[in-house]
């Protein structure tokens, strides 16, 4: 009789990138839900766009790169990749903000790679930063969190916003915007107020922002639900959050009044997002374990110097893409000692 | 130095499998009947192949030896039973490589006549462990666990450092294989008869016998049989169940918490390991002066009808043992020999059972789907949190696909084991293993290649080496010979000058008597 030969092992897990991916989609979903809900539908049109950008786009690279399409969206990086970028953007931008931010990301900042596996860099960082670059001041268009807003956009009125640049009569940008928590703490310490008085402001709730902090304790849930099923490798969000949470923690301890807390910066802006679902791209990070979490620590003081001192409001993507480019330094100098090898 | 196993040690990594063993390890060992034919391949052992010592035609008595070891990693083949030689020639084999080997092919008489036994040990222990090494190494013993390296080099290590502890190694970690649970229920004693041998030959104080938790009935089996014996250097030590707790290196650390060096032996750490069968085996030709030509297999799998344990003779064609076990099952579609992590996949089961087969494993594609097609590595580290070595497969894997040689090197790829943890776990189905044996195959090769040239210049060297001494040695016969020439023609001159001046003196009709002299004493120059 004649049997099939395969190399050995012969036995799998059932572990396979889609099933990786799938969950990744699904742990960031409630957060997502709760910044469509508390930022409007602009963060839907986000994500919509950004999603179906990012998949035609790379089945077309794909096609044109002369392979099975079918298998690489399956896939689901792109996707994932997608729906990151449209969660870090404004929710008022123009169509064509997430439009060309997934374009880039997936044509250049994966496919020019090499796709999947190959890219030095997040895809969905190098649009993000792109776009930051490019339109600086589309990127600030973030709407008032629900409950502050009064003058909230319907489905119609956010589609007309985003696709004819038009507001409903009456409005113009400024009534229909608001500056992120991150942004007001910045440019209000720059006039010389204290953090205690800027604080007092309403867009500021128990912990950190309105709106952002639900989102943030969302990603987090959902961030600890991958950690769980070990679809994430733990030493990224612990050694990212642990550093961001040290040295603000310093900072605070040494001037309250012109530094936030550590739990403001915990839950603010990209914290938790960035933590658990960007920095944790495997692909592009670090890959031993104390590299994973040397990895981790170096874009928490990134995101806590940059929003600081830095022209930014949040640092989160400044800090994961100048750590990528330190990840295979960190892998060399982090090689865990093999079994015999002498101590 | 001396252990207690109170405390045990786990290693990094491992996997916890499916175990599938109460499928074959619930029912007795069974004797498979006598086939029509054996094929015994020259080389079932780690190093030189054997060579014949028969010829076609002849006939042989059961434990006669049919081949000789060549050089000093290699054992003997014995007849497994009486009968005549029909062929020696090459014949498929059980190998990765799929190609033929040398083999004798024995057909048997039915008679299962045995030889004398070669010269009889009445008591082993007033033989010198030298002689006991040889006694095993002359009976065919190689490691039963599935490396199949020659036993008797395991109890002279060439360390020079005394043996503190004998591990017997009844981990048997791998899914669906229970031929040493059987041998530890059924045989404990042949084990324990052993473990004396093996400590008195490695003059060992301690020997640890570890298997894993899920075999109580092997635990308990050899804890009576230890106990009947009433030897406090023996302790049975019950180990978690986790793959790969029966590779050597990691049981090791598990009972004592010691690392062998990175390319090393446990003799090095003065610990010698050996599987339960290899140990009962040992018995058997020390007490029964009985060769290894049998050995038990596994036959199991959801593409075999009644898994069993059989005993078969070395030899004997597969598809003997999987039809005493029933047949197949519809479906049936993958036969592996060894188990499903580090077992290999045979092409077809006419292939005879050799002293490495512990485990045939026949699967439909239910149990061992086909592969999925690869994607590339995400890096997702996976495979290095399940490494028992604490290796980084995935730049293993970056560097074998980049046929970067000497990184790998540095990633230390021949610290791997090739247990298979990191393909079991890969989500992109890279098959990691794979890639690792191909890059060892090519650095091997490489090595070879550099050896060979290494050779080859030495040889071009000693060459002109040569070449330049028998000019020079040309040259000096030349230079004495024009030497020797000019000598001559001083000697010439010289007879000529003393001819003149003898005629000379004639003439001048002076002393003739001293003048002869002269020239006589020149020539002696
Ligand atoms: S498990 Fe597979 S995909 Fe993940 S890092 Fe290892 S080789 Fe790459
Ligand atoms: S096969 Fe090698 S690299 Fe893979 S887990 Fe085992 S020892 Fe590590």
């Amino acid at each position: 009789m004649q049997f099939h030969t395969f190399s050995s092992p012969h036995v799998h897990n059932g572990n396979s990138v889609p099933a990786v991916m799938r969950d990744v989609l699904l742990a960031v979903s409630p957060g997502a839900a709760l910044m469509v809900y508390f930022f409007g539908w602009g963060v839907f049109f986000n994500l919509l766009i950004s999603s179906v950008t990012a998949v035609a786009a790379e089945a077309l690279v794909v096609k044109l790169r002369g392979r099975e399409v079918g298998p690489v969206l399956a896939d689901h990086s792109a996707l994932v990749t997608a729906v990151l970028l449209a969660l870090a953007l404004p929710p008022l931008v123009p169509w064509w903000v997430p439009f060309l931010g997934a374009l880039f990301a997936i044509v250049l900042a994966k496919h020019l790679y090499g796709g999947l596996g190959y890219n030095p860099f997040n895809p969905a960082m190098v649009g993000f930063v792109m776009l930051l670059i490019a339109f600086p001041k589309q990127m600030t268009l973030w709407t008032p969190p629900a409950g502050l807003d009064q003058q909230r956009l319907d489905f119609t009125e956010t589609a007309a916003c985003i696709f004819t640049h038009r507001l409903p009569e009456g409005l113009d940008y400024d009534a229909v915007t608001l500056a992120t928590p991150l942004d007001k703490v910045k440019t209000d310490l720059g006039t010389g107020r204290t953090l205690r008085e800027i604080l007092t402001a309403p867009t500021f709730g128990t912990l950190a922002g309105v709106g952002w902090e639900w989102a943030n304790l969302a990603y987090l849930l959902g961030g600890l639900w991958l950690i769980h099923r070990r679809r994430i490798a733990w030493q990224i969000p612990a050694g990212m959050l642990g550093s961001l949470f040290l040295v603000s923690l310093v900072f605070y301890g040494y001037d309250s009044d012109n530094y936030a807390s550590p739990l403001f910066h915990l839950l603010s802006g990209a914290a938790m997002l960035g933590a658990f679902f960007i920095a944790t791209d495997p692909v592009t990070a670090a890959t031993t374990p104390r590299g994973r979490l040397w990895y981790g620590a170096g874009i928490g003081l990134i995101v806590y110097v940059i929003r600081t001192w830095g022209g930014y409001p949040d640092g989160v993507a400044f800090g994961v893409l100048l750590m990528n480019m330190a990840a295979p330094t960190l892998d060399h100098y982090t090689q865990p000692r093999v079994y015999g090898a002498r101590r | 130095m001396s252990y207690d196993f109170s405390r045990l040690h786990r290693f990094h990594g491992g996997l916890v499998l499916e175990e599938h063993k109460r499928e074959s390890s619930e029912t007795p060992i069974e004797t498979l009947p006598l086939p029509d034919l054996l094929t015994l391949p020259l080389q079932q052992h780690i190093g030189e192949p054997a060579t014949p010592m028969v010829r076609v035609g002849e006939t042989v008595a059961k434990g006669q030896r049919l081949a000789r070891p060549e050089g000093y990693v290699s054992v003997p083949i014995h007849a497994p039973t009486s009968g005549k030689i029909v062929a020696i020639g090459d014949f498929p084999v059980p190998h990765p490589s799929g190609l033929k080997a040398p083999c004798i092919v024995l057909e048997p008489d039915g008679e299962d006549r045995w030889c004398e036994p070669e010269n009889p040990i009445e008591d082993y222990t007033a033989l010198d462990p030298s002689a006991l090494r040889n006694r095993i190494r002359d009976a065919g013993i190689v490691g039963l666990g599935g490396a199949g390296f020659p036993s008797f080099i395991k109890m002279n290590p060439a360390t020079g450092r005394p043996i503190d502890l004998l591990v017997v190694n009844g981990a048997e970690c791998e899914p669906w294989i229970t031929c040493d649970d059987r041998l530890m229920r059924e045989r404990a004693e042949a084990v324990v008869g052993g473990i004396h041998i093996l400590l008195h030959a490695l003059s060992a104080a301690q020997c640890a016998i570890a298997i894993e938790d899920n075999k109580p009935e092997a635990i308990a089996a050899m804890r009576r049989a230890v106990a009947s014996v009433g030897d406090d250097r023996m302790q049975v030590v019950e180990i978690p169940t986790l793959y790969p707790s029966g590779g050597e290196k990691q049981l090791i650390y598990v009972l004592t918490g010691r690392e062998v060096p990175s390319q090393g032996l446990p003799a090095d750490i003065g610990i010698v390991c050996h599987n339960p069968g290899t140990i009962a085996a040992i018995h058997d030709a020390v007490v029964h002066h009985r060769p290894l030509i049998s050995r038990i297999v596994t036959v199991t799998g959801d593409g075999v009808k009644r898994p069993a344990n059989v005993e078969a003779l070395i030899g004997t064609p597969m598809v003997d043992l999987i039809e005493h076990c029933g047949g197949y099952t519809p479906g049936a579609d993958r036969l592996i020999m060894g188990g499903p992590m580090m077992g290999y996949a045979l092409p077809e089961d006419d292939l005879p059972v050799i002293k490495t087969t512990n485990c045939l494993l026949v699967a439909t594609r239910r149990t061992l789907p086909l592969p999925p097609p690869p994607r590339p590595c995400i890096r997702c580290g996976e495979c290095e949190r399940v490494c028992p070595a604490r290796l980084l497969p995935q730049q293993l894997y970056w560097y074998a696909h980049a046929r970067d040689f000497d990184r790998i090197q540095d990633y230390h790829l021949f610290d791997c084991i090739e247990c298979g943890c990191c393909a079991h776990v890969c989500p992109s189905h890279i098959p990691l293993v794979q890639y690792y044996r191909y890059a060892k195959t090519e650095i091997w090769e490489i090595e070879r290649e550099r050896r060979k040239a290494e050779q080859a210049r030495q040889r071009h060297e000693a060459r002109l080496a040569r070449l330049e001494r028998e000019k020079r040695e040309r040259e000096e016969r030349l230079k004495k010979k024009r030497k020797a020439v000019r000598t001559d023609g001083d000697r010439r001159k010289a007879e000529i000058a003393a001819a003149l001046e003898r005629a000379r003196r004639k003439k001048a009709g002076g002393e003739a008597q001293g003048a002869a002299t002269t020239p006589k004493a020149q020539g002696d120059d």
